[in-house]
């Protein structure tokens, strides 16, 4: 089921995939957007936004993202449903593959993002679902007058913390530096909020108990002190960062020893008419407004490239 | 957003509907506040018509029936569960797309 070539596709629909939209739609370039499976990036999982530039309340997450997808379609982007699971970059136009269609375009946005990031114990994965998640907006409600640990020591999980002490009887912060990466406001509010504490300089090493099939407690282990004791709770939330979603890339583009795709010159990939923006070339700044503005300088990039190739 | 052909599974009918089944059925663990849930709802209507008459596929909102999900241990949304013959022969943690859970879905018809 081939189309015709498109002048321009977007893989992702977060803000760096969305904003890209916008522009390229402006710029009659008639966009489709392949939204993916998490369809509206990160903030989907997040309730109040307090730090996207425009709105003095803040704004719920999935309505950012509403907002965005509406005002992207208002001038004439396409969105659809799907998950990519292929792309041939070798010869324009390039291939774009979801699990029913194939698309062609003379130019391709990725804005793929990023996903979580798991600790990589067996037992994490065993009980995902029974006490270990990575979405406390999604499952907090399970845990209501229960003990708590979150692993992560940035932005991400504190937030997930002070969200869970709405539910949690206490909320445990693991984190395995003694500072925290996350920013002064979030440090403030978690450090005074009564129901949580911290373990430093210490990091999950194992989830209790596979066997009962159900979180019962996690095992600490102290790296400065090289202690361990098992700290007694019914849930783990693991915050503890995101790995760029860039496997559909792996040997076609040029990617830094993280995974994330390398660009230059504003959004240029390796390969000519190729352009990423958002999460999944940044590791650096990896914000709502930072990926909303990378996918303008991708949209602006794939103008410029078009026009240089002509129609 | 269901459409007819997913059924709508509560803590009272759960044994009948479900565990005594004459067909394998797929249980969606849902809520309105789970984003990644809402996510799987076009799939879970696809597969309901895909499976018909092959497997019952429905959902069970969990802020309704807080029952059986502790039942089953769950305690993470999305969680979808493959019942055959009352006993769970699949589980599905989390957002997946269309084509994983059908392949969970053909091993068992």
């Amino acid at each position: 089921m081939t189309d015709t070539a498109r002048d321009v596709i977007i893989i992702g629909s977060g803000p760096a995939g969305l904003t890209a939209a916008l522009y390229a739609a402006r710029a009659n370039l008639k966009p489709l957007v392949i939204e993916g499976l998490e369809a509206g990036g990160q903030l989907m999982l997040t309730t109040m936004v307090e730090n996207f530039p425009g709105f003095r309340d803040g704004i719920m997450g999935p309505a950012l993202m509403g907002e965005m997808r509406a005002q992207a379609e208002r001038f004439g982007a396409e969105t659809i449903q799907g998950d990519v699971t292929a792309v041939d970059l070798s010869v324009p136009p390039f291939a774009v593959k979801t699990a029913d269609q194939e698309f062609r375009c003379r130019a391709l946005i990725i804005s793929t993002g990023a996903s979580a990031k798991l600790l990589g114990l067996p037992s994490e994965r065993a009980l995902m679902g029974h006490g270990v998640s990575t979405c406390a907006t999604c499952d907090g409600y399970f845990f209501r007058d229960r003990p708590i640990a979150v692993a992560g020591g940035g932005d991400s999980a504190l937030e997930e913390a002070i969200f869970l002490t709405k539910f949690a009887s206490h909320v445990t912060v693991v984190h395995r530096r003694d500072a925290l990466r996350a920013s002064k406001i979030m440090q403030d509010k978690a450090l005074a909020n009564p129901k949580i504490s911290f373990e430093w300089d210490t990091e999950v090493t194992d989830v209790k108990d596979a066997g009962k099939g159900e979180v019962t407690a996690v095992v600490l282990w102290n790296k400065k002190t090289g202690a361990t004791k098992d700290l007694a709770v019914d849930g783990l939330f693991v915050a503890i960062g995101h790995t760029p979603n860039t496997k559909l890339f792996a040997g076609q583009l040029e990617m830094d020893a993280n995974g994330y795709l390398v660009t230059r010159n504003g959004s240029k990939t390796s390969r000519p008419g190729v352009f990423a923006c958002g999460d999944v070339q940044d590791h650096v700044y990896r914000q709502a407004v930072t990926a909303a503005g990378s996918g303008c300088m991708a949209a602006i990039d794939t103008e410029r490239y078009l026009e240089s190739i002509g129609d | 957003m269901a459409t007819d052909m997913v059924k709508t599974f509560s803590d009272g009918d759960f044994e009948q509907a479900v565990l005594k089944a004459p067909t394998p059925v797929l249980v969606d663990f849902w809520a309105e506040w789970c984003g990644p849930c809402l996510r799987m709802a076009p799939a879970i209507d696809a597969l309901a018509g895909d499976y018909e008459g092959r497997v019952v596929i429905g959902k069970l909102n969990v802020d309704e029936n807080p029952n059986t999900p502790g039942s089953y241990g769950i305690r993470g949304i999305p969680t979808l569960l493959l019942f055959k013959g009352g006993q769970v022969v699949e589980q599905i943690v989390g957002l997946v797309d269309k084509a994983t859970v059908a392949r969970a879905l053909d091993k068992h018809i």
